[in-house]
């Protein structure tokens, strides 16, 4: 078998520098190699910004609990709510997904490890890294930046204090770095998944995961470079002297919206997609179900993929953007509609007349699958522009966001972990706290987006630490989802942190799933199939249709009994 | 199990067909219903453009309604009908698509979001050509208006300046005021200008907002339909102080805005109270503390000064 094994067989000799490696803690405060150890770093390391950024959030909901500012001084909130949105995506998304590539995509097309284990190691190492410079910027005289996650210039640039140590300076620094960091993981995962898949695996019998990495990946490798350079020329704008983005030198402020937005919009993509990956993963496993379309679903995510990178002057609607610039751009934005609801129908379709276990993997996709349905529209009224010149810059916008990137993101970000917690850590996970968290982070959510999309018809703006007596209801609300949801991540990390200490033995497939993961012993050993890797017979997803997805699937099976 | 057809031994079952006409029926009142309740989630519609907006929204909300209750039923059926009993470790039916239903749930959301499209972009053009007005009287200038009643000239150009954090209005007349006074049923035009940062010029009642962008004039034109207060706000993040950059827009009748534009001219300028100046001395009373922020820019010298205490419409 081993002549037909796609990758270089020096990937199998990359060194594991911590000895005893397996049952070794210490070999997640090293520079390990092991993609299955770099991947649990990222989720923890992940889990804690997770925390950080949730805190950040109460503090905002508290100040905003009465209508003038007076819990924390404007200032402070500005400071408050820059640093929760950048915390929470370059600290806890964008680090928690590639957690999951690291984990899932070796396994799950039989590879031993990333085509590129030093460079995934130090993709990994940045973030503690730009964590550190960032939670830095708390400390240094001035605060941290306040000038939002877009950072849009001329406010960006203002340095009030004059230092050359500055909250924006450092926060520039680490989201570049944070952008570097994305760029090698990008280089590693494309080339893990179209290098090193198991022999027999074609393109179409590859996990949809799998293809969503792929895809949000691209995206990745396409936008990033932009960023970067619109925040190196930010950053020689406010250190430097430079006048890129600043008029009175010649320069133009909303130049700095397009290179932000060509990247930060499809952004929003690089971390649905994923999560879209881990919904085709998990309905058929819990439906009992083949995923309805696969192809279908497949191709859907690379239309994704293009058209996400002709979006971005939507969020420039009411910037002086012309007429004819706004229709196209429109136009493109509610196409995206139509591969997104492709795979909303697919997954409807699994699970019609499925068979269905409602495990807290299951309960956190179906939620993530309703919440992201009202998201859809309330994201295609987003990207018509008469209605966007309305509600953009309102909490409108905040409540269709937080809908996407907690109610569909983070519920699926859940969902992976109870899913793949027995996988990598060989352990079960407590069912009864998992239903509890799932229960009331659901209520939570509902509490605290939904009323925040009245406020923002109503003309509340986004950012505000202060507003109007009328929109006090629907901020107390919030504030109180808000809180719920601090609430809700208690029973989660009991059960994570209790069930790693001392759950139940984990089988190597508990869940009778379908995929190459699981024909792995749990935890995996060190090098997944080494230089066994089994021959892919079939595509994915195979439920009920009584076939083996491997060659000697038996032969396959009996050996991660043994090996467990 | 394995001898079931690809996907649709179609056999129309009539109690099957009598549900889902019933659940489509049912799903098509409450879209309608939804529809109608728009109103009731925004503010009070003050200008030309704002029946337009709220047109679209309620349409893209029944549209929006349907879809989402449509799903949800689906799920809401699996989740009641289709659980396994415990401790059944049976599959599901082995359906791994189905082609024909997977071109329909294609075309049909394409068709209908181009569609929304294509009935947005004629919303834009209607909206365009109401300011597309202005631009044809523009070689007139500002001049005629003291003069001219209730005619079709527009007002203004009334230059709307955006500070840290404060607003400005100065007639073509010579007034210099915080709160923006406007004429019902007539044209204003309106020149935005921002002395230092992005600003956005909002107000809700009006369904409009055109961001103010330093080392730029943005021609901008709206019209008031109905008379009163209603809320400008700062749309586009500014700084420091920025949730405290709001004033009024007064719309009033032909007269009224005639008689207010004269009393304002015989009034002092004066420097205008300012939210952000007020809470920025307050922090130098309290020690300087907080993170920060470029100190307010001096208030405006206005005739007339917004009072922030007087109750606004919406």
């Amino acid at each position: 078998m081993s002549p037909t094994i796609p990758f270089d067989p020096r990937v199998l000799r990359a060194p594991h520098p911590v000895p005893g490696a397996p049952d070794n803690w210490r070999r997640f405060f090293s520079f390990n190699t092991d993609a299955k150890v770099i991947g649990i770093q990222y989720i923890a390391v992940s889990l804690f910004f997770l925390l950080v950024g949730g805190l950040l959030a109460m503090i905002m909901r508290g100040e905003l609990l009465t209508p003038p500012a007076d819990l924390v001084d404007p200032t402070v909130y500005n400071g408050l709510y820059t640093m929760h949105g950048t915390v929470m995506l370059f600290l806890f998304l964008f680090p928690v997904l590639n957690g999951f590539n690291n984990l899932l995509i070796p396994p799950m097309i039989g590879a031993p490890d990333m085509a590129f284990p030093r460079l995934n190691a130090a993709a990994f190492w940045l973030v503690p890294l730009f964590g550190v410079i960032l939670m830095a910027s708390f400390l240094v005289p001035g605060g941290p930046s306040g000038s939002g996650w877009w950072a849009y210039p001329p406010v960006s640039t203002q340095n009030p204090l004059g230092h050359f140590i500055n909250g924006q300076f450092l926060w520039i620094l680490a989201v570049a770095l944070s952008g570097v960091s994305s760029i090698m993981g990008a280089v590693n995962f494309c080339t893990t998944i179209i290098r090193m898949r198991a022999p027999g695996m074609g393109w179409f019998r590859m996990p949809i995961f799998c293809w969503t990495a792929l895809a949000a990946q691209t995206i990745q490798l396409c936008g990033l470079p932009v960023l970067t350079a619109g925040a190196v020329m930010l950053l020689f704008d406010l250190s430097f002297g430079t006048s890129f983005f600043q008029p009175e030198g010649g320069g133009d402020p909303m130049l700095y919206q397009h290179f932000f937005w060509f990247y930060s919009h499809p952004a929003v993509y690089v971390m649905v997609l994923p999560i879209f990956g881990v919904f085709s993963e998990v309905f058929p496993v819990y439906a009992r179900k083949p995923l309805f379309g696969y192809h279908v679903v497949a191709i859907a995510s690379f239309a994704i993929t293009f058209l996400s990178l002709i979006v971005w002057v939507h969020h420039m609607f009411y910037s002086g953007t012309p007429q004819w610039m706004r229709n196209v751009f429109m136009v493109t934005t509610m196409l995206i509609a139509v591969p997104t609801g492709i795979k909303v129908f697919a997954w409807l379709g699994t699970l019609w007349r499925g068979k269905l276990r409602l495990t807290t993997p299951m309960l956190f996709c179906l939620g993530g699958l309703f919440n992201f349905i009202f998201a859809g529209i309330t994201g295609i009224m987003l990207a018509t522009v008469p209605v966007d010149i309305h509600v953009g810059n309102t909490y409108f916008v905040v409540g269709h966001f937080h809908t996407v990137i907690f109610s569909t993101i983070t519920y699926g970000v859940f969902a992976a972990i109870y899913h793949w917690f027995p996988k990598f850590t060989g352990r079960m996970t407590y069912e009864g706290l998992g239903q509890l968290h799932f229960v009331l982070t659901f209520a939570g959510s509902q509490l605290n987006f939904l009323p925040m999309h009245w406020a923002g018809l109503m003309g509340m703006p986004r950012r505000v630490a202060s507003y109007d007596p009328e929109f006090a209801g629907a901020n107390v609300l919030a504030s109180l989802g808000a809180f719920l949801l601090g609430v809700a991540t208690l029973p989660f990390l009991i059960n994570i942190v209790s069930s790693w200490a001392r759950g139940a033995k984990a089988p190597a497939n508990p869940w009778q799933a379908i995929g190459l993961e699981w024909l792995l012993p749990s935890p995996p050993p060190a090098e997944n199939f080494g230089e066994h890797v089994p021959v892919v017979i079939a595509g994915p997803y195979g439920y009920g249709l009584g076939r083996d997805l491997v060659e000697n699937q038996e032969s396959v099976v009996q050996r991660s009994l043994k090996e467990a | 199990m394995s001898g079931e057809a690809p996907t649709r031994p179609f056999r129309p079952d009539p109690a099957a067909i009598a549900l889902v006409a019933i659940a489509v029926v049912l799903n098509l009142l409450a879209s309608l219903w939804m529809s109608r309740q728009v109103h009731d989630w925004l503010p009070v519609q003050a200008s030309s453009a704002a029946p337009y907006v709220d047109n679209l929204f309620a349409l893209e909300t029944g549209i929006g309604t349907f879809i989402f209750l449509g799903c949800a039923c689906v799920m809401g059926w699996t989740i009641l009908f289709n659980r396994a009993p415990k401790y059944d470790m049976d599959d599901g039916a082995p359906i791994e698509g189905n082609l024909r239903l997977e071109i329909v749930w294609t075309l049909v959301p394409l068709l209908i979001v181009m569609a929304i499209a294509v009935h947005a972009i004629q919303v834009n053009q209607v909206l365009a050509t109401l300011e597309g007005k202005v631009r044809v009287s523009s070689g007139s200038e500002a001049v005629a208006v003291a003069g001219s009643a209730a005619s079709d000239e527009p007002v203004g150009p009334i230059q709307v300046i955006g500070r840290q954090w404060s607003w400005e209005f100065i007639y073509p007349e010579g007034v210099h005021s915080t709160e923006l006074h406007l004429p019902v049923d007539r044209r204003a035009r309106l020149e935005l200008i921002s002395m230092d940062v992005l600003h956005g010029f909002y107000v809700p009642a009006f369904r409009l907002k055109q961001d103010l962008v330093p080392g730029s004039v943005i021609a901008y034109a709206l019209t008031p339909t109905r008379e009163g207060r209603y809320r400008l706000r700062d749309s586009m993040f500014s700084g420091g102080y920025f949730s405290a950059n709001q004033t009024d827009v007064v719309v009033e009748s032909e007269d009224a805005y005639r008689a207010w534009l004269t009393d304002a001219l015989r009034r002092p300028l004066l420097p205008a109270a300012n939210a952000a100046t007020e809470l920025w001395q307050l922090r130098q009373e309290r020690g300087d503390r907080g993170w920060a922020t470029v100190p307010p820019a001096p208030p405006p010298l206005v005739h007339v000064d917004a009072d922030p205490a007087t109750p606004h419409d919406a």
